[in-house]
């Protein structure tokens, strides 16, 4: 599914929650670039988009695990979230979930 | 904007010319720059001879820049080149080595000693005190002369005498006043320094004055006009300057004392400008330094093409150092009617300290024996303006008090020989500069390489970089991110003028930070520029971005401020309705004597603020929290003091404060301690006749009983001693160092010799950082959702993007 979100409906450096049906993805404006991953973190539920970035990563707010927006890998734990494509495009980010 | 390859000529290579040319060389204007001096060397620190000629500095390390660097920066230096003659009219020098035309010239030419017309002046073996020769001749005559006297008790002619005492010979000081360096001393101070140069061995004669000097060829003596006879095979005529101003009048310029000029250093002719000793400036022509690189400064800004740029003569002081005695002086020292004088001395230490006011901003200043307070005090001088803690400026107590150089502003000159700004001191400490040493500041900037009277400050700034002798070894760096302890990263900031958390990690840190050092570079700004930075809620936790608490499923709780816990019918029934209209998980009294509504969404809260009402509570973040109170005299049969409007008032006095951890509060109506106060992190218990103030109490993952800080009389002493307190521990505790580990870690004696015994000045400054930050404090439920709506959006449900 190939979704388009204004820019302007995105605050750089916080996070967005997008709602797909029963999917929730987290988009971020990185000063990388569009950085899209799944929004719940494995640890506890946590809402990733709700977390501090610092360059390619974000901070679960609840327990403060880091996650990698490019790998989708998770400090302290096996199970990684998804990352989707994400670029901009005509004042939009473009997904492709 | 300066057209390229013009040609500047520059008479005069001395200090001023020097200082011109590196500011030309800073901005990079695009002049072609020929300098003429007629000294053999290229300019040097002139100020340095009085060491050399004591034997406290070599010759060779008074060049101010070698030739190297004219070189390297395109500006043609001729060295031993006298100019002849200036044609203003022609554009045009005749030097000794031929004409040169110019399309604006500069003159530096200095000044020269003047010499009293006394007969014999002349002799061989009577000399100015002015130039790397003379200081050669005086010391030749040290070599085999026994006796010098020096003619002038001021500034110049002690350094000299010093010198040559040092040098091993007799030496007197003839002086025609009676009062040492009377145009910087009042009588106190002068009579102070008087005694302590005899002391040393000087002898000084005074009121005397020369008849003449006797000698065959030579000089043998110097006769009095009593008819007193002092043998000499050294006389030092120190009796003042006079502007070298013999071009400019050859010329036909406009010259009284000095060549005139305007606020623009522009002189009467077209294309020629003049700063330094030569300049006569609204009447006034000055012989010590900090005016002159203000001088060149303001001509450098106006030759790389800022027109506005305008010199307006700054109040100065002058520092002598005489083998021990330390005096510095500056403005009017003797009080005139509706003068104010603050005066301390202590004969026996040798110490006298006097500031003359006038409307409350400082006019004078004289110390001898201690400059502790000197940068200070010269920064009030020159800056005009209120003083605000008069004895505080006079260092009283200035012992426990931050290391000097604190309290500077960041363009503060703090080496006035070289012209150096307390920022640019800074700026070569540390990760950039990578200064650690004094001797390093000194090479990199020059600042305490002249007269060495800033050493201490540059000392201070050291320390405070935490790299001083003083400073804790191993002062732990805020960050990996931020590799610099946490007093050195202050003095950056607040000496780069950085306000955003973004900015700081970009200039001193990775350019990313993390989920560690982002928030708490967020707090650091926020009290270091007393809530006057850049707040980026990027660096914040999310509660600080919403300002509500986070729960585990994703939504917030609102706990709204409920002073002391005080509440009436009426706000219970809006909470009430609130929590019904916006269907809260939960609605729950806490441990802190508040109500939380739990469970409220994002995008719920601005409304849930606004109907509510009040203000926050901070529940969510690292700030002051709750002041727990207890029903106290006005229901309670043991009641001793009013503790339910103490706690509300205190609330209302601190509310709105963030701290490096979350700060909680009590007030309670007698010992029986129904608030629990003494596991606060601030607790007051009202005893019989007062107020106990209780720090560093813990209830949490670890219990602990408060100190006690001190017992006050009234209310308003309990609000003002827990004002200091908080801001203090505002101040000086590291991000998430909770008051129970801050003030174990410092000792309450120290915490209450920097709070309650604190001096006047360092409380007054507590207190006025204190109402700083509070009056820049907004309730976010108020300002923030209003000015930012966006961040509380619904999530977006996403559509599929549509064809293009
Ligand atoms: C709501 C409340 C419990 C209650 O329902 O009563 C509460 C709830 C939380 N407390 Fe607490 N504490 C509450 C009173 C206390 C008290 C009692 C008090 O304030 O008088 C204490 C002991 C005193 C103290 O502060 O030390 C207390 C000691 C803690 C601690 C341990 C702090 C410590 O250093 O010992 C934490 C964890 C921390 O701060 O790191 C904590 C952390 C928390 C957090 C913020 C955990 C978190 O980060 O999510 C809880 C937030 C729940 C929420 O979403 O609202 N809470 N917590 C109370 C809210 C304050 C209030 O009354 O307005
Ligand atoms: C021993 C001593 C101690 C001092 N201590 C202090 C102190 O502690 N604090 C303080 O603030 N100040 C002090 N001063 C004063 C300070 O040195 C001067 O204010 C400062 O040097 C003035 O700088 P200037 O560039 O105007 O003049 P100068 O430094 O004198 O430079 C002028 C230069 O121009 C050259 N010149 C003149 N005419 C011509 C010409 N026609 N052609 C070519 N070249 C020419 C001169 O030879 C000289 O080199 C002290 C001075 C002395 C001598
Ligand atoms: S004690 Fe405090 S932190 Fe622990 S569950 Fe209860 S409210 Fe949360
Ligand atoms: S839920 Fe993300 S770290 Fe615990």
């Amino acid at each position: 599914m190939r979704v388009a979100v204004p820019l302007d409906d995105v605050r750089p450096g916080e996070g967005r929650l997008l709602v797909a049906g029963r999917r929730r993805v987290a988009l971020f404006l990185t000063t990388g670039g569009p950085r899209a991953i799944d929004a719940t973190c494995p640890h506890a539920g946590g809402p990733l988009q709700d977390g501090i970035v610092s360059g390619a990563r974000v901070t679960c707010p609840l327990h403060l695990r880091r996650v990698d927006l490019d790998t989708g890998e998770v400090d302290d734990c096996a199970e990684r979230v998804r990352c989707y494509p994400a670029r901009v495009a005509g004042g939009h980010v473009v997904l492709d979930l | 904007m300066t057209a390229p390859g013009k040609r500047l000529a520059v008479v005069g290579n001395g200090m001023i010319s020097v200082s011109l040319l590196d500011q030309l060389v800073r901005l990079e204007s695009r002049w072609r720059i020929s300098v003429f001096g007629d000294e053999p060397h290229p300019a040097y620190d002139r100020i340095g001879l009085s060491q050399v000629l004591a034997g406290d500095r070599a010759a060779d390390d008074l060049p101010l820049r070698d030739r190297d660097w004219y070189a390297s920066h395109g500006v043609e230096l001729h060295t031993g080149c006298r100019v002849l003659a200036l044609d203003a009219e022609r554009c045009r020098l005749a030097t000794a080595r031929g004409d040169v035309d110019f399309d604006a010239c500069v003159l530096a030419t200095g000044s020269l000693p003047f010499v009293p017309p006394i007969p014999g002046a002349g002799l061989d073996g009577v000399l100015g005190f002015r130039t790397i020769e003379d200081v050669d001749a005086m010391l030749e005559r040290a070599r085999t002369g026994r006796s010098a006297v020096v003619i002038g008790g001021g500034l110049l002619g002690l350094e000299a005498a010093r010198g040559l005492l040092a040098r091993g010979m007799q030496v007197t000081v003839v002086h025609l006043v009676d009062r040492l360096m009377e145009r910087q001393l009042d009588d106190g101070a002068a009579g102070l320094v008087r005694e302590e140069l005899e002391r040393m061995g000087l002898r000084v004669l005074l009121p005397a004055s020369t008849r003449r000097i006797e000698g065959e060829g030579r000089v043998e003596a110097v006769v009095l006009d009593g008819g007193a006879v002092l043998p000499a095979d050294l006389v030092v005529i120190c009796a003042g300057i006079k502007p070298n101003v013999a071009l400019a009048a050859a010329a036909g310029l406009d010259v009284g004392r000095g060549v005139r000029v305007d606020d623009r250093m522009a002189t009467s002719a077209p294309a020629v400008h003049a700063i330094g000793e030569c300049a006569e400036h609204d009447g006034v022509t000055y012989g010590l330094v900090p005016p002159l690189h203000e001088q060149a400064a303001v001509l450098a800004s106006q030759l790389a093409g800022d027109g506005a740029a305008t010199f307006r003569p700054l109040a100065t002081a002058a520092r002598l150092k005489v083998a021990g005695i330390d005096v510095f002086a500056g403005g009017r020292t003797t009080p005139e009617a509706g003068d104010q004088e603050v005066l301390l001395r202590d004969d026996g230490g040798g110490v006298y300290k006097k500031l003359v006011l006038r409307d409350d901003a400082l006019v004078g200043v004289a110390l001898v024996g201690d400059l502790g307070p000197m940068a200070a005090v010269s920064d009030a001088l020159t800056r005009g303006g209120r003083v605000r803690d008069r004895l505080a400026l006079l260092g009283v107590g200035a012992a426990v008090g931050p290391p000097p150089g604190a309290d500077l502003a960041d363009d503060a000159v703090v080496c006035g020989c070289n012209g150096v700004t307390r920022a640019a001191i800074v700026a070569a400490i540390g990760a950039e500069g990578g200064c650690t040493t004094r001797e390093c500041v000194a090479r990199r900037t020059r600042a305490s390489s002249s007269c060495g009277s800033c050493a201490p400050v540059v000392d201070g700034l050291l320390q405070l970089a935490g790299m001083g002798r003083a400073a804790a070894p191993d002062a732990p760096d805020v960050c990996t991110c931020v590799p610099l302890p946490r007093a050195a990263l202050r003095e950056r900031v607040l000496g780069l003028g950085l306000r955003s958390v973004s900015e700081v990690l970009e200039r001193l840190g990775d350019g990313v930070g993390c989920h560690r050092c982002r928030p708490a570079l967020s707090y650091y700004l926020d009290v270091w520029w007393c809530g006057e930075h850049r707040e980026e809620p990027a660096s914040r936790h999310v509660n600080d971005r919403v300002h509500a608490n986070i729960q585990r499923d994703g939504t917030f709780s609102v706990v709204p401020r409920i002073r002391g816990g005080v509440t009436s019918p009426a706000e219970l029934r809006r909470i009430a309705d609130v929590a019904e209209r916006y269907q809260v998980g939960a609605v729950k009294i806490t441990g802190g004597q508040r109500i939380d509504l739990l469970g409220v969404r994002k995008e719920d809260l601005p409304a849930v603020w606004t109907e509510l009402g009040m203000p926050s509570g901070h529940a969510y973040t690292k700030a002051v929290r709750t002041v727990k109170s207890c029903v106290g005299t006005d229901w309670c049969r043991y009641g001793v003091g009013d503790s339910t409007d103490l706690a509300v008032r205190l609330e209302s006095a601190l509310e709105g404060l963030y701290t490096p951890h979350k700060l909680k509060l009590g007030v309670t109506g007698c010992p029986r301690n129904c608030a629990e106060v003494t596991v606060k992190d601030l607790g007051i218990v009202a005893v019989v006749g007062g107020w106990e103030l209780y720090v560093a109490g813990a209830a949490g993952m670890t219990v602990r009983k408060g100190d006690l800080l001190c017992t006050v009389a009234t209310p308003e002493q309990a609000l003002e001693e827990a004002a200091i307190a908080v801001q203090h521990y505002r101040e000086q505790a590291e991000y998430l160092e909770r008051m129970y580990h801050f003030v174990p870690r410092v000792g309450i004696e120290a915490f209450r010799a920097a709070t309650v015994d604190a001096t006047a000045g360092a409380r007054r400054g507590l207190l006025e950082r204190f109402r700083r930050s509070r009056d820049n404090a907004r309730d976010p439920w108020r300002s923030v959702p209003a000015s930012d709506p966006s961040r509380f959006r619904a999530p977006l449900a996403l559509a599929e993007e549509p064809a293009p």
